[in-house]
């Protein structure tokens, strides 16, 4: 199967053609999600609850309704929030995608802008399946990774498979992107020593450093109560299977949630906000890690899971990687790849990392994931605030 | 260890998975139960509780305040003295960075057992 992607004005590719429906406040999320409810399959629903202003939530709601993968916007705004809905218009306009503002307060209340958002999302449902798509090259293909409900089968079976692929990924000219910077706790030492300059190695060993000091003054690692159930005992213990995502190559550079690497290769998301602490935890839960990737241009998303997680994603296909056999066995409806058989004797670990990176090019290519099929467009997005990165973070 | 035969200290049991030679903890690639009695390092080791797939067991005795190994790197410190093939868990081994959160008091307190439940 050859790739195929919908070519934007920025030059990057998109692997879907989905219409957005953005509500930029809650006041507007019951509106915006009636109007998604007829148009599931080809329209999904984004937005950000808050009515104080957020230039994070704002980068971060731009970058999105310009990810690749989508293809028109619908922006929901009930009138009165503090969303910059203007300048994000017109954002989405310059890229020259369709964009249309419901103001619920100006057109009539809820019935009105639900009938108002259904007819121009039907309509424009119809022009995106028309779009030509053209070829596209692995090169060209953004892949982030997340582990979520991990266990003590996490790291040593799923990860480091997910690693393998991102090698392949990388050595294809891929750009790859992993994070969670509370959760390499304990790897930064030998995740400097991979930094392609020696100024990138403290940056990335400062990343760390900040999300040990954040969580720190939190009270709670990164760490849930279903790890320790599962197996794993400290944050360390989870950060070293964590950090078999990122698998070998060496690390290109440390990027913040909506900054998209002008290259391949591979890259830390540095995901912990900067400044004293505000806003509560970095990430409440693992989709709003998703959604930072996203925003920096991923496509897709491999998500490793020893306990058994169901979710998807808006916008990004995820692809579910079970790592622990027996959760294979009660949740395979789920799980698109069985990483536990390394466990049993049953397959190594090159070779499932050799069936991801296939499962990552039939994706691509239009194929849907179990959780695109079951229909999972989970989507967060909450306050943060972010310095921009260094010089030293993006090496030429 | 045995001087007649050296190679006695490596039998162990197939559950019992080394991920790097410096390790001193085993992780479980299969749940061993209750009353079972299985080789640890060429020592007979009695189970009392069951311990789960993804769970670590002490592949030598550990001293309390020494670093314990997995994938060769270090993952905290034993809070006590632990015995070979010992369950190594939340009882006995601390993060060396943040305090680790489980729900294992609040599971005691209000009785919800896991019985019956394959992990």
């Amino acid at each position: 199967m050859s790739m195929r992607g919908y070519l934007r004005s920025d030059g990057r590719k998109g692997i879907r053609n989905i219409l957005a429906v953005a509500y930029l406040v809650e006041c507007a999320h019951h509106v915006a999600r009636e109007i998604v409810i007829p148009s599931r399959k080809d329209a999904h629903l984004i937005g950000f609850p808050g009515c104080f202003p957020n230039e994070y939530a704002q980068r971060m709601m731009e970058k999105l309704c310009t990810h690749p993968n989508v293809g028109a916007v619908l922006l929901v705004s009930l009138g009165c929030e503090s969303f910059n809905r203007y300048q994000l218009e017109k954002i989405i306009a310059d890229s020259g995608r369709p964009v249309k503002t419901l103001v619920i307060q100006q057109g009539g209340g809820t019935l009105t802008s639900i009938d108002d958002g259904r007819d121009w999302v039907a309509a424009q449902v119809v022009l995106l399946k028309q779009a030509a798509a053209v070829p596209m090259e692995i090169s060209e293909l953004t892949i982030g990774t997340v582990c979520g409900g991990s266990d003590g089968t996490s790291g040593i079976t799923g990860n480091p498979a997910a690693g393998h692929a991102f090698d392949q990924l990388v050595a294809a000219g891929a750009t790859c992107i992993f994070e969670e910077t509370g959760e390499l706790i304990g790897c930064e030492e030998i995740m400097a020593d991979r930094a392609v300059t020696p100024e990138l190695a403290d940056e990335l060993r400062a990343s760390v450093k900040k999300a040990e000091r954040y969580y720190d003054t939190l009270g709670f690692g990164s760490f849930a109560a279903g790890n320790a159930e599962g197996g794993l005992t400290t944050i360390e213990e989870k950060s070293m299977g964590a950090y078999a995502k990122s698998g070998m190559s060496a690390i290109s550079g440390l990027i913040k949630p909506g900054d998209i690497p002008a290259k391949g290769g591979l890259y830390l998301m540095d995901v912990v906000p900067d400044g004293e602490v505000r806003f509560g935890f970095p990430n409440i839960s693992d989709n709003a890690e998703i959604v930072e990737m996203m925003a920096s241009g991923a496509h897709m998303t491999l998500f490793v899971t020893g306990r058994g997680s169901v979710v998807g994603s808006a916008i990004s296909p995820v692809i579910k990687i079970a790592a622990n056999p027996k959760m294979y066995e009660r949740l395979s409806e789920d799980m698109d790849i069985n990483a536990g058989r390394i466990l049993d004797g049953h397959a190594s670990i090159s070779e499932v990392g050799d069936e991801i990176f296939e499962l990552v090019k039939t994706v691509a290519s239009g194929t849907k994931s179990k959780s695109e099929q079951l229909g999972h467009t989970e989507f967060i997005l909450t306050y943060k605030s972010f310095e921009p990165i260094g010089p030293a973070c993006l090496p030429i | 260890m045995n001087a007649t035969n050296p190679n006695q200290s490596e039998i162990t049991d197939t559950r019992l998975l080394l991920l790097s030679p410096r390790d001193n903890v085993f992780v479980l690639r299969g749940a061993i139960e209750a009353g079972e009695t299985i080789m640890v390092s060429g020592v007979q080791v009695s189970f009392e509780a069951r311990i789960g797939l993804g769970h670590k067991v002490a592949r030598s005795a550990i001293l309390a305040a020494t670093k314990v190994l997995k994938y060769g790197a270090p993952i905290g410190s034993a809070t006590r003295d632990i015995d070979i093939g010992e369950h190594v868990h939340i009882a006995n081994l601390k993060s060396d960075y943040t305090a680790t959160h489980s729900l294992e008091e609040a599971k005691t307190e209000y009785a919800i057992g896991l019985k019956g439940r394959e992990t």
